[in-house]
């Protein structure tokens, strides 16, 4: 490991009195990808949320590059720390519309070109753009998802299940986009999934989640030989 | 009108409750609050003013003003108990509202400055900022709570507070609004204002209570679009810290 883009310190978050993150310590290395996995309700979604300042913790500490997360301005941090969400929401209006909406955001326009590479990128076709986005299947929504997420150019991609309701050619697809993605521009991952088989091929690293607590972390192989009892449970599929 | 006739009209408040008995409708109970109470309120109301008709001093009026407000901020509260602080933000937009509309009506002598012009024209404006409000935080809160995905998505691109409830605070000051709008499109067609009604059935020249009920309805205009607007700009900062994270609403 040469650097770590997100390290975290004896992290704790609750909401409405429920202990959602407990104790974590751990670190995200630069330019990887990391794949996140654990039971539903293991708190990976929250973690997320913390990473990109959605939400603060009670206590503990979350250092985003280096420095400690607070010292950044939110929506700075928002646009360095991209997070394409589990929901796949989409605003009311054309598929051109949601995919505009970080630049519109800031008050800029999308350039038409760059539009259409995107959708390309993430496998939707150009003509695309005017379609309604709230009539797009499950599917493509995830696809448009990643596609707006990107459009901020973020240095820190989290992934929150973008590939579940995917068939297995498209599946494919995304997750040739998103090594490419690391590649070319070394864009550190971290890549929240349901799928073992999908964390193992894709990640160069691995955090297992369980119940609000970081129970293992170490190259993704650890996931064909985990040490935790727990872990081996989870990964035999004995714990959902 | 006598205080006999006046009782025989209690006949109207008869037949709702004979009709609820029937149909096991279940209003008896509070078609009783409701008269007993606007018997009693009304009354109170009419001795207050008469007394302070004749005092015709200033501490009074601003009284009656004051009593007003807290009685809307009292009654508005309820809706918005989801919003922090809402009491205040209340109290403050209703306190703007009758400033404004009162300073144009005095400034510009629009009516004369005696208690039987601002006293009622107060409260037809309070109230009806205060049904306002009620409109608007009934429709606010419904949209923040039902559209957190969206909140959340714009704020996780880098968006503000701001416009990350843009649409929700539209959509609520529109649709609060727009039935003030609508029914003055139609006003007189259908049914004659109750103030005016009201003001012809005393023996009042029929021109002027038009006259006087064209003011009302554009005063209620202000007040309407006012309100919503003010009480919106004044709740949504609370939705969210300093650290731009969305706050849920109280429970
Ligand atoms: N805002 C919130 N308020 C209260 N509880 C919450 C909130 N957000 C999440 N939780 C709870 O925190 C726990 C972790 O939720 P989270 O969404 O992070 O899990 P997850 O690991 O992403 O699960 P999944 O794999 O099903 O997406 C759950 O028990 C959830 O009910
Ligand atoms: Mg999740």
């Amino acid at each position: 490991m040469n650097q770590a883009a997100i390290i975290f310190q004896d992290v704790n978050y609750s909401a409405e009195g429920l202990h959602i993150i407990k104790n974590i310590t751990g670190f995200f290395p630069e330019g990887k990808i990391t794949t996140l996995v654990g039971p539903s309700g293991a708190g990976k979604s929250t973690l997320f949320k913390l990473c990109n300042g959605l939400h603060s913790p009670d206590s503990g500490e979350i250092l985003i590059k280096g420095k400690p997360i607070d010292t950044y301005n939110p929506i700075e941090l928002r646009r360095r720390v991209g997070i394409a969400l589990q929901s796949a929401t989409m605003i009311k209006g054309s598929v051109l519309e949601n995919l505009e909406l970080p630049l519109t955001l800031q008050e800029k326009t999308i350039d038409k070109e760059y539009a259409e590479e995107l959708l390309h990128d993430v496998g939707l076709a150009g003509d695309f753009l005017k379609r309604n986005a709230m009539d797009l299947s499950g599917g493509q929504k995830q696809k448009l998802s990643i596609a707006r997420t990107l459009v901020n150019k973020p240095d820190i991609l989290l992934l929150d299940e973008i590939t579940s309701s995917l068939d297995r050619v498209s599946q494919h697809d995304i997750e040739e986009l998103i090594e490419k993605i690391n590649k070319k521009y070394g864009t550190t991952m971290i890549w929240i999934t349901h799928n073992l088989e999908q964390a193992l091929r894709i990640g160069h690293f691995t955090w297992v989640m369980m119940n609000g607590e970081l129970i293992e972390s170490g190259e993704s192989s650890i996931l064909e030989n985990p040490q935790d009892e727990r872990v081996k449970q989870f990964v035999k599929g004995e714990i959902e | 009108m006598t205080y006999l006739t006046l009782s025989l009209t209690l006949i109207f408040v008869l037949i709702p409750i004979i009709l609820s008995r029937t149909l096991k409708l279940g209003l008896e109970k509070d078609t009783l609050i409701a008269t007993v109470r606007s018997i009693i309120q009304l009354l109170a109301v009419g001795y207050v003013l008469q007394y302070v008709f004749e005092a015709d001093n200033i501490i009074f009026i601003l009284l009656m003003v004051l009593l007003m407000i807290g009685a809307a901020t009292q009654n508005a509260r309820r809706k918005g108990d989801s919003i922090r602080g809402i009491t205040w933000k209340l109290f403050v937009t209703f306190v703007f509202i009758e400033v404004l509309t009162q300073s144009i009506l005095l400034g510009f002598n629009i009516v004369p400055p005696t208690p039987q012009y601002i006293i009622p024209i107060s409260g037809m404006v309070i109230g009806n900022s205060m049904v306002l409000g009620i409109l608007f935080l009934n429709r606010f809160t419904a949209e923040v709570e039902s559209r957190q995905d969206e909140t959340e998505l714009i704020l996780t691109l880098g968006g503000t507070p701001r416009q990350a409830i843009h649409t929700q605070l539209i959509t609520s000051i529109k649709s609060s609004t727009i039935p003030t709008i609508e029914s003055q499109k139609t006003i007189g067609l259908v049914q004659l204002p109750g103030m005016m009604s009201g003001q012809i059935i005393a023996g009042a020249d029929p021109v002027q209570a038009v006259q006087f009920q064209l003011l009302i309805l554009f005063l209620l205009l202000t007040t309407a679009v006012v309100t919503s607007i003010m009480l919106g700009f004044l709740s949504y900062p609370t939705l969210f810290n300093k650290r731009m994270q969305f706050l849920k609403l109280k429970s």
